[in-house]
């Protein structure tokens, strides 16, 4: 069967069961999106490249299938360079397709051309220049391969407009080679038993879960390791969900705001095991201070993060979830060297005590009457059903949300953690929603994350993607000001944004959303009741929150978790 | 016959530059010979902060694949970060970190060095001295070739300095793995005789 490269492209795609994509079209793709008029993959028409990225971000977290996103050449692939790079810190798997100018005219600095394969080499877990029609069908089938298997992570196929303009002979590839890549599933034997052992030993275990976990799919294994030692767990950012935050063992969020138990249980515990989670500096603030009588048990897929910031005293290469079970088996097989040589009632009951003398918290009470952001979260958490997905963008809004939501389902958390993309949640909760229509899908977002990508709601009216966004409006770059209060002599430069220009209300209207605007804490249940109700198109509330208010608890940048500042007050 | 190189302590030859002792690690790293291979391969020294300090690529008997050998300046912690990267590359098939006395380096220099007529017979003695060529004669310069041990060649850059070097190029060493020829028992105490 003949085919042009581009139909090719769009029937690989369907091999790898696609049924989604997002994309922009423009010169260089424009043959790729005729056969898509005959392809039953849905394609959503997004406003801005950056917007189908972060889209495909959203649906494959969501789904744990991989997002697909489809631009041009040249401004548009560097438009969708960010979402890559978001991918590639978060790990999400996602497969990127850039339309390119001819072969005979790459390197002739031709119109709308960039070197995309040059300028995404840092940010893709690998990337491919398809110069023959022929080689279509093994490339898409090796990026798919590459972009979820192992640790997850983008990759892109730049695609040059002769390639899909010519004739190919159709296959299917069977089977992908690749020579170089073979990612190790089944941890060491040895260290598994090593491993287990020492898990029994400790007198203050913790397991320090990161979002590794997730893409593994392993939290129902992981569950079951911790009923069967009774250890108790903190979840990171990119965790949340991954653990149920109701259940008694669930410490909750470490970090610079991470809750105090979760922070101090592993500042004084004596085994970290770290499961598909990276030492990230966000985590463990100062390195050298970074929970210093522990032990470490380092599980991760990636060889390279083993060892790469604190050096493991167990280092196990392998799946997160195929480890858990071959150290539960491990423990439950053999008793006789198996078991709990170390009772741990006593530092359960420490972290208990820690729990309740430093809750998170905040006050209703302000001075001008203006509603706190945190009371927002709780309420929105409250009335939405309890698989709720929740996204979120980058800065203050993120942290309230990841600290006064309960993620008890995975995958229901959906954020920029890594690099930290501010308007993240806008179109990864367009994507989301599209992966999993049945769920609600609620946006936190702050005002400036909005302004950044606000446009993707006309694309979500249109295609009747019914999101849900709370804009926590503060008129102000609120992690950023909280900082200059904080460390800058509250000397304020460049935060201001303004709390009614532009009107958030009307913007959202003319994007064909539903927008309430909420100042006051009587409106915010009936609000949200009423946001909850509506179906037919997505739904913006814009909450006027207190500007002064900040995150806390919080560990300085460059301090010791030790010194973590518990309120305001300190 | 090398003059003043001491092999085999088991460790990299160290020099000093600035004050500071560098490192050097040699890693021989097969890769599939495809475009924009070496591209990743710089892009991620670069990326991660590693210095290259010399570089030498070429195919294998076998044109599917590519050794380049890498020499870099660093401290063996980081040296396993910067192999544990490279080998996330998708292109990158395997890497061999060579133990200078467990291996067979080899560099090429090339120079063009004055030599007028009273100097000639000189640097012609030194060239012989090292197994050396003339590869070309100009009327008071010559061209010359040396090949061997990357610490030959210094010695040999040095001695040569002396007469005026117009230009110098070296290509970076390349490096193989020794040969078994003993058992492993005899090995320990033979290979180590420099």
């Amino acid at each position: 069967m003949k085919l042009t490269g581009a139909q090719a492209l769009i029937k690989s795609l369907e091999m790898q069961g696609v049924d989604v994509m997002f994309g922009l079209p423009g010169g260089a793709i424009l043959p790729v999106y005729d056969p898509i008029i005959d392809s039953p993959i849905r394609h959503i028409l997004v406003r801005h490249e950056q917007g189908a990225g972060h889209m495909a971000e959203g649906y494959a977290q969501a789904t744990g299938r991989p997002g697909v996103a489809m631009v041009t050449s040249g401004p548009a692939a560097t438009n969708i360079v960010t979402p890559l790079a978001d991918a590639y810190m978060d790990s999400v798997p996602i497969v990127v397709i850039t339309g390119q100018v001819a072969t005979s005219a790459i390197g002739t600095d031709a119109f709308q051309e960039a070197d995309i394969t040059g300028i995404s080499m840092s940010v893709t877990k690998h990337n491919w220049l398809v110069t023959d029609a022929k080689d279509i069908p093994q490339i898409v089938a090796e990026a798919f391969h590459v972009a979820t298997t192992g640790r997850p992570g983008p990759v892109l196929i730049d695609f040059p407009k002769d390639v899909a303009t010519s004739q190919m002979d159709w296959y299917w590839p069977e089977s992908v080679d690749l020579p170089g890549y073979h990612p190790n599933l089944k941890g060491h034997t040895k260290m598994v038993g090593t491993a287990a052992k020492m898990i029994l030993e400790a007198k203050r275990p913790v397991f320090y879960v990161g979002g590794g976990v997730l893409k593994a799919h392993a939290s129902e294994a992981l569950m079951n390791l911790v009923e069967l030692t009774g250890i108790p767990v903190v979840t990171t950012l990119m965790a949340r969900g991954a653990f149920p935050d109701d259940h008694p063992l669930c410490l909750g969020m470490p970090g610079m705001h991470g809750n105090y138990t979760a922070v101090t249980a592993m500042q004084k515990s004596d085994l970290l095991i770290a499961l598909g989670s990276r030492f990230d500096d966000r985590v463990t603030g100062k390195v050298s201070g970074f929970a210093p009588d522990a032990k470490i048990i380092h599980v991760d897929i990636d060889p390279a993060e083993l060892g790469k910031v604190r050096r493991p005293d167990v280092p196990i290469v392998g799946d997160v979830r195929i480890v858990i079970e071959d150290i539960i088996k491990a423990i439950t097989a053999d008793s006789e060297t198996y078991q709990r040589k170390e009772d741990i009632s006593q530092w359960i009951q420490t972290l208990k005590e820690w729990q309740e003398k430093y809750p998170l918290r905040y006050s209703n009470a302000s001075e001008n009457g203006a509603l706190k952001p945190q009371y927002v979260i709780e309420s929105l958490r409250d009335l939405a059903p309890n698989d709720t997905i929740v996204t979120s963008g980058v800065g203050q809004h993120q942290m309230w949300a990841s600290q006064y939501w309960k993620f008890n389902f995975p995958y229901t958390w959906i954020n920029s953690g890594g690099l930290g993309t501010m308007g993240f949640s806008i179109p990864a909760a367009i994507g989301a929603k599209v992966g999993k229509p049945d769920k609600t899908v609620w946006a936190i977002d702050g005002d400036g994350c909005f302004q950044m990508t606000a446009q993707e709601l006309v694309t979500a009216s249109i295609e009747r993607i019914p999101i849900k966004v709370a804009l926590l409006n503060n008129s102000y770059l609120g992690m950023v000001r909280q900082w200059q209060e904080m460390f800058y002599d509250e000397r304020y430069s460049e935060v201001y944004l303004s709390p009614d220009l532009p009107d958030y209300v009307k913007w959202s209207e003319a994007m064909g959303c539903a927008a309430f605007r909420v100042d006051n804490m009587e409106d915010v249940g009936p609000t949200i009741e009423k946001a909850n109700q509506i179906n037919d198109r997505p739904v913006v509330i814009e909450f006027r929150t207190d500007s002064s208010e900040k995150v806390f608890p919080m560990v300085p940048a460059g301090a010791s978790n030790d010194d973590i500042i518990v309120g305001p007050e300190s | 016959m090398s003059i003043s190189y001491i092999p085999g302590n088991g460790s990299s030859p160290d020099y000093i530059n600035d004050g500071k002792t560098i490192n050097h690690h040699v890693l021989s790293v097969l890769v599939e010979n495809k475009a924009g291979v070496l591209a990743r391969i710089a892009q991620l020294f670069s990326r991660r902060g590693y210095n290259i300090f010399s570089l030498a690529v070429a195919p294998t008997d076998d044109s599917r694949f590519s050794r380049i050998t890498i020499v870099v300046d660093v401290d063996s912690v980081p040296l396993e970060q910067i192999t544990k990267q490279l080998h996330k590359l998708i292109n990158v098939i395997k890497i061999a970190e060579l133990d200078p006395a467990e291996s067979v380096e080899c560099e090429l220099l090339v120079a063009t060095v004055n030599a007028d007529i009273t100097a000639r017979g000189h640097v012609m003695e030194l060239v012989a001295l090292f197994d050396g060529k003339i590869i070309d004669v100009g009327t008071d310069k010559l061209t010359v070739l040396v090949t061997g041990e990357p610490s030959r060649i210094d010695d040999f850059s040095e001695l040569l300095s002396s007469f005026g070097i117009v230009e110098l190029q070296r290509t970076g060493r390349v490096a193989l793995a020794k040969l078994e020829r003993q058992s492993s028992k005899l090995k320990n105490t033979i290979g180590r005789v420099g």
